[in-house]
């Protein structure tokens, strides 16, 4: 329900700046991933957004407003933590509830929400636990369903998924997707350090680096044509296979840059690259080969699971020339 | 939802900030009442010719250094000093507390640590031992001195009499009350109490240290004394600097063990024994209030000294 | 093998005579307190006599149970005062960032660590200027100079450990300082104010210089004080076995509490690494 705009942003600690100036524009009712390495600000940017840190300098609008003095409570906000952040002493109900028994709402209006957010996430059974008689996946949920209860215009989440195993994560992750179409309206702002998680979640990602921002785009966008090698080696699993020097040369390039799905296997004659298996994992659906090709790094090469090829054996390698990244020497696309 | 902002709100830091000071509020004016104003009158005091009678109705002058140190001419025009400082008394007091500080601090230091090795090794009992370790610390210092005073009476006191029953001494001897045992029984006493509370807090530092190191020392093949001085000893020195510092602090301050135990001996004298004696048996507030003005400062000095040299995080908020 | 029966025996050794030293006299003074007459000047390591003609004479007469009172209500309420203030600047000095922080701390730390005599002068004058001389606020007053800042110390840093998304959680949710003080912290740090109090207590309890100086009646005496003045008939005879039934009944409790709460009181002592 809202809009949020960032203008010049700046936030320092002492003499050290964390923060240096991010401009962006999140759209109403979008799901936004910051993303990035640790220390990159992503986290504290999604705190400058809530209030819990001051902004240094610039400008933070909620539609059109100025909020950089407004307390979190005041801006429609709700955030779910990493550490899920359940008052440990408090029951379910009253955790979901505090909220608005702060406000003073009517107890009525209260019940009635707190129950529609547990049994939008299922929780409805455990209204009258503790957060220490809950397992990690339900605290989550209390967590989330929290949030909900306060009808927030803007949804932060700081990392919520890192504290769980593999497999609630997923379950979790389809879970805030199934909310985001939910609740169409509202302005969905996301941190994770996991890149997965960005592209599966998200309508645009801002990849943020040393406190700026990277590149801001829908995942397609980031995938197919990343704006700097930064970008180009952050998102995509495995990760892009870079070269430089001489094979980078050969076209036009510092840096040339090639996703594993790009490369196939060819007849000697057309091969580009030529070089020795020396490693493969099998994914089941994927088969990656890890190729010595002479550069810094063997290149990763996938191919269909049931195309695997033993170690040590001498292929020729030809890349999707379309599908090619091509770096100059500050590390922007040509 | 909409809601309107004026663009006067103090911000989130700034209300906490104000709550914050708000909150500091009662006990900085209760401190300002009980210790600041107190300490601020007492080294007053030490500048006047206070007495217990003048002490209230204003008559008290003011005497510069005069408690302190002061000159004075004899009609005969020989030179005599006199006051707190060129005061054999006071100097004896200084070395007792002395004395009294560094042999307790580093037999507690040193006992301690022993006491706290053994507790770290785990056994059967080990919740009982540790139980009955802390009832030296929970006994209030005036019985404890009661007790042992009376264990160490030289007539009755069962010490003497085990001592006896095995041959370590001939005769009775009077602990307390000897000028060269006073001191004696006195750090025994307090070793007894304040252990304890030492082998606790090194026994936590003790427990902070992963047990991996140990185990990794183990198959190693290193010897469990080297371990202990490579391993256990450095991981284990902020704990004990923390620990020294505070014990010695209490140390130089001491008072009600020794003002029981051995009253009136001049070989256990303290620094505060003797101010309190100043001040309450003679009424003499202006020197009494010189002597325990004198005392503050070498705390204080003492502590600044600490802070400076070992750079010590006391208050941990580093984090 | 032998090596090994060896090291053990040393090892339960070195735990028996820890637990000796550390009981004995404690032991011996119970002895002596069940003994009369002629008994006590026989020393002793079993038990020789029964009688509770000491326990009797303290309890009869009513000055030493006063005394118990007075102690309890100055203990209680010098405690009571205390955390109820150090528990709002314990929040201000772990959780909130401002200026002069940590002055503010050493400042709290060093008046902990003040020798009592540096004030006693000035805390006479005080005392007397609110006409409180041999009155029970004289001394509520005065201890509040060492539980106060000791508590604010210990609590600071039991706060300070207290998880900072939860409070953040709580600002979201709209908590003022003072709703996530009463409502979210309380809750969770009540095990913590119960150590700091209990420790802040047995201070209060077992303190004499003040207490000596600020009484003067019988009646108005701490339990310290009159056990440190219990005399006997005449000035040369010590009443040993009454001081020992005296001592015993104070010391008792407090060894009970001590004993019950004995985990949390090492976390308390070890958050503080105060003085006993």
């Amino acid at each position: 329900m809202a809009r949020i705009e960032l203008k010049n942003v700046r936030k320092s600690y002492g003499a050290v700046e964390v923060i240096k100036g991010i401009d962006l524009d999140i759209r109403k009712g979008e799901f936004m991933v910051f993303v990035g390495p640790s220390g990159c600000g992503k986290s504290t940017l999604l705190r400058l957004i809530s209030g819990l840190e001051e902004i240094t300098d610039g400008d933070l609008l909620f539609d059109n407003e100025r909020v950089n003095n407004v307390v979190p409570s005041k801006r429609g906000i709700a955030m779910v933590f990493q550490s899920y952040a359940l008052y440990p002493h408090m029951k379910v109900y009253d955790n979901m509830a505090f909220g608005m028994q702060l406000s003073k709402s009517n107890p009525k209006e209260i019940e009635a929400r707190v129950r529609k957010a547990a049994e939008m996430l299922q929780i409805d059974h455990l209204l009258d636990r503790l957060p220490k008689q809950l397992s990690g996946g339900q605290r989550q949920r209390v967590a989330i369903g929290r949030a909900i209860v306060r009808d927030p215009r803007v949804f932060l989440f700081d990392e919520p998924l890192s504290n769980l195993d593999a497999a609630l994560r997923v379950d979790t992750r389809l879970e805030i997707a199934r909310l985001n179409h939910d609740m169409e309206d509202v302005t969905m702002i996301y941190v994770t350090h996991d890149q997965v998680e960005a592209m599966t979640l998200a309508d645009r990602i801002c990849v943020l680096r040393d406190g700026k921002v990277e590149q801001v785009g829908t995942p397609a966008e980031l995938y197919e044509s990343p704006n700097s090698v930064f970008v180009a080696g952050f998102i995509g699993s495995p990760k892009m296979n870079f070269l430089k020097g001489s094979f980078a040369a050969a076209f036009d390039c510092t840096t040339l840059g090639i996703r594993p799905e790009h490369i196939s296997v060819v007849d000697e004659a057309r091969g580009i690259w030529r070089g020795k298996v020396i490693h493969g994992e099998n994914l089941g659906s994927d088969y990656f080969l890890f190729v010595e090709i002479g550069a810094e790094a063997p290149l990763v090469v996938r191919r269909d699971g049931k195309e695997g090829l033993p170690v040590g054996a001498e292929i020729a390698l030809a890349p999707e020339i379309p599908n090619l990244h091509r770096f100059g020497p500050d590390d922007r696309p040509v | 939802m909409a809601q309107s902002f004026t663009g006067r709100e103090r911000s989130l830091q700034q209300q906490r900030v104000r709550a914050a000071y708000t909150f500091l509020a009662p006990m900085l004016i209760m401190l300002a009442v009980v210790a600041a104003w107190p300490l601020l009158r007492s080294i007053g005091f030490s500048f006047t010719d206070a007495t217990a009678d003048t002490i209230f109705n204003g008559e008290s002058k003011w005497v510069g250094f005069e408690n302190y140190l002061e000159r004075r001419v004899r009609s005969n025009g020989e030179v005599r000093w006199r006051g707190v400082l060129v005061d054999p008394d006071w100097w004896n007091a200084v070395w007792n507390t002395v004395r009294f500080s560094a042999v307790s601090v580093a037999l507690e230091a040193t006992l301690g640590l022993l006491v706290a090795l053994v507790l770290n090794a785990e056994f059967k009992g080990r919740g009982l031992v540790r139980a009955a370790i802390l009832i030296p610390w929970a006994i209030p210092t005036v019985v404890s001195a009661r007790m042992w005073g009376w264990m160490l009476n030289d007539q009755f006191g069962v010490i003497n009499h085990m001592m006896m029953s095995v041959g370590l001494i001939d005769a009775p001897i009077a602990w307390t009350a000897q000028a060269d045992t006073a001191m004696l029984a006195v750090l025994i006493v307090d070793v007894w109490k304040t252990t304890p509370f030492m082998a606790l807090l090194m026994l936590a530092g003790l427990q902070m240290i992963p047990r991996d190191m140990y185990e990794a020392a183990k198959i190693d093949g290193i010897h469990p004394i080297r371990v202990f001085f490579k391993v256990t000893l450095p991981l284990l020195k902020p704990a004990i600097l923390v620990a020294v510092i505070f014990r010695a602090l209490d140390a130089l301050r001491i008072f009600d063990l020794i003002y029981l135990l051995t009253p009136q001996s001049d070989a256990t004298v303290t620094m505060s024994v003797l101010s309190y004696r100043e001040l309450q048996q003679f009424g003499d507030y202006g020197e009494g209030s010189a002597m325990s003005t004198l005392l503050f400062l070498i705390i204080t000095g003492f502590v600044l000294l600490y802070i400076k040299l070992g750079r010590v995080d006391l208050t941990g908020s580093k984090s | 093998m032998e090596r090994y029966v060896f090291k053990t025996t040393l090892f339960y050794m070195a735990v028996v005579l820890i637990v000796i030293v550390a009981v004995y006299p404690f032991y011996y003074a119970i002895l002596t307190s069940f003994e009369t007459g002629t008994a006590i000047f026989n020393p002793n390591v079993l038990p020789e006599a029964f009688s509770l003609a000491n326990y009797q004479a303290v309890l009869s007469k009513g000055a030493f149970i006063r005394s118990v009172g007075n102690s309890l209500l100055i203990a209680g309420v010098t405690v009571a005062f205390a955390l109820l203030m150090a528990v709002t600047a314990s929040y201000a000095l772990a959780r909130v960032r401002f200026r002069g922080r940590g002055l503010l701390l050493m400042t709290i730390l060093a008046v902990s660590m003040f020798p009592q005599i540096a004030v006693l002068s000035g805390l006479y004058e005080l005392v007397n200027l609110f006409g409180l001389y041999n009155s029970p606020f004289a001394l509520i007053l005065s201890y509040t100079i060492f539980t106060l800042p000791f508590t604010v110390w210990v609590l600071t840093t039991f706060m300070r450990d207290l998880p900072v998304e939860i409070e953040e959680a709580a600002i979201v949710d709209g908590a003022t300082p003072w709703v996530i003080i009463t409502r979210v912290f309380l809750p969770l740090l009540w095990p913590a104010m119960v150590t700091t109090g209990l420790l802040a207590f047995i201070g209060a309890w077992n303190e004499f210089l003040f207490a000596l100086t600020f009484t003067i009646s019988e009646t108005q005496r701490t339990v310290p004080v009159a056990i440190a003045l219990l005399s006997g008939a005449s000035q040369q005879e010590i009443p040993w076995g009454t001081i020992m039934a005296a001592s015993v009944l104070v010391t008792v409790p407090l060894i009970v509490l001590v004993l019950i709460f004995q985990r949390k009181i090492v976390a308390g002592l070890t958050a503080g690494g105060v003085k006993g």
